[in-house]
């Protein structure tokens, strides 16, 4: 049971990276990736929704959507779950505590369109996880997340101190590291 | 018919979505390892956007403005739904393909800023327009990124083999390929309009 999650953790956030080897989540992987702090805020607050969506829409599909022949709703039903629950974080956050949420605000609303957090959900159905599994799967794709949005970012802010060919200056050279951090990441494939 | 064809050369050159506005980033890297999952997702994509930007067109004096965003993502989600469906039943090998991507256009940013900044704010032609032009926009540009990484990473094109005897240039078939390709697609541009602009001045 437990080494079964950790494969999962593991798989999701390393092995399976989810912006470097499925490449889902890039807008926010690409937008707010300019400093090393504001991507530890971003994924803080993308590992919580991540972790409550998968436990949310685990339970939808299997009471709901599979006991009611109710599959082809899926795709509408998870992204309402997932804009309720965004706003629902974003309303506890203000009240229970106003420094973190002064911290996040700006990148709260944005989470509801980011597609990593639809595409744990739509993953953990297509692998036939248990509830705990499924969480768990959340979180482990949240960290790798974190940790991409870290590594770019540390790259970004030394980027800056550097004169390039003009073409280059900007996102061309921001993907071109993401690409050459990627290559890196393919060395964990075949760990398990 | 004017404003029709502007809007269609908007899309596709102008503010073409992928190289100028950067948005719909995710099935940009994600499906295009070959020419024809180009196609595919960009077809989807403008049947959805063209879909969700008539109906939120037609709609726009009715939705208050407070629950426009969930509005927008219903009708959204509803024509995704239908695509997936229509695509399971017709091209099951394509759907196969692109896998988690195609529910996923619900969430593509280009379609909720479409809806957004054009539909819901225009009458119903310039909607169409606009949703056909930026479409195109996109299908030509994720067709064209598929395209080479096609031709490096398996020397062929819509399976046509283009280079007999070639090694494949691997990495392109990897997520660490469609990063590297759109940098270098991307810094191509910006040096194009540099050099155009520099020698206009």
């Amino acid at each position: 049971m437990i080494s079964n999650i950790l494969v999962i953790v593991a798989s999701a956030a390393i092995i399976n990276n989810f912006v470097f080897k499925q490449l889902l989540g890039i807008c926010p992987f690409l937008g707010v990736s300019n400093k090393v702090e504001t991507s530890l805020g971003m994924g803080a607050a993308v590992t919580f929704v991540m972790a409550m969506a998968s436990a949310v829409t685990w339970a939808l599909q299997t009471y709901v959507l599979e006991t009611y022949n109710l599959e082809y709703l899926q795709t509408i039903m998870f992204i309402l779950v997932v804009a309720t629950l965004v706003q629902l974080v974003e309303m506890f956050i203000k009240k229970s505590s106003p420094t973190l949420y002064k911290a996040l605000g700006v990148f709260l609303p944005l989470i509801t369109t980011n597609c990593a957090v639809l595409g744990v959900a739509l993953l953990n159905v297509r692998s036939d996880y248990d509830i705990f599994e499924s969480v768990f799967s959340g979180i482990g794709a949240a960290i790798g997340f974190t940790i991409a949005l870290v590594l770019l970012a540390g790259i970004r802010e030394k980027l800056e101190e550097f004169e390039l060919p003009k073409a280059f200056d900007g996102l061309p050279i921001v993907l071109i590291s993401a690409g050459i951090i990627a290559l890196a990441f393919t060395g964990f494939q075949g760990f398990f | 018919m004017g404003n029709f064809l502007k809007d269609i050369k908007n899309g596709i050159i102008t503010e073409n979505p992928v190289f100028v506005m950067l948005l719909g980033m995710c099935p940009t890297l994600g499906i295009t390892t070959v020419a024809i999952n180009g196609i595919g997702m960009g077809l989807a994509t403008t049947f959805v956007l063209l879909g969700s930007n008539i109906v939120i067109s037609l709609l726009r004096k009715v939705i208050p403005s407070e629950v426009r965003i969930p509005s927008f993502i219903v009708i959204i989600a509803t024509f995704v739904t239908l695509v997936d469906m229509l695509m399971n039943a017709y091209f099951p090998d394509l759907h196969g393909a692109l896998g988690v991507f195609i529910p996923l256009i619900v969430v593509n940013c280009l379609i909720l800023q479409r809806a957004e900044a054009m539909a819901s704010k225009n009458k119903l032609n310039r909607a169409i327009g606009d949703a056909v032009g930026m479409g195109l926009g996109f299908t030509i540009a994720i067709t064209s990124l598929a395209a080479i990484r096609e031709i490096l990473g398996n020397g062929t094109l819509f399976d046509f083999t283009v280079i007999p005897n070639y090694t494949p240039f691997r990495i392109m078939n990897e997520s660490s390929g469609a990063f590297i390709a759109l940098g270098f697609m991307l810094a191509f541009i910006k040096w194009y309009q540099l050099r155009k602009g520099g020698s206009r001045a």
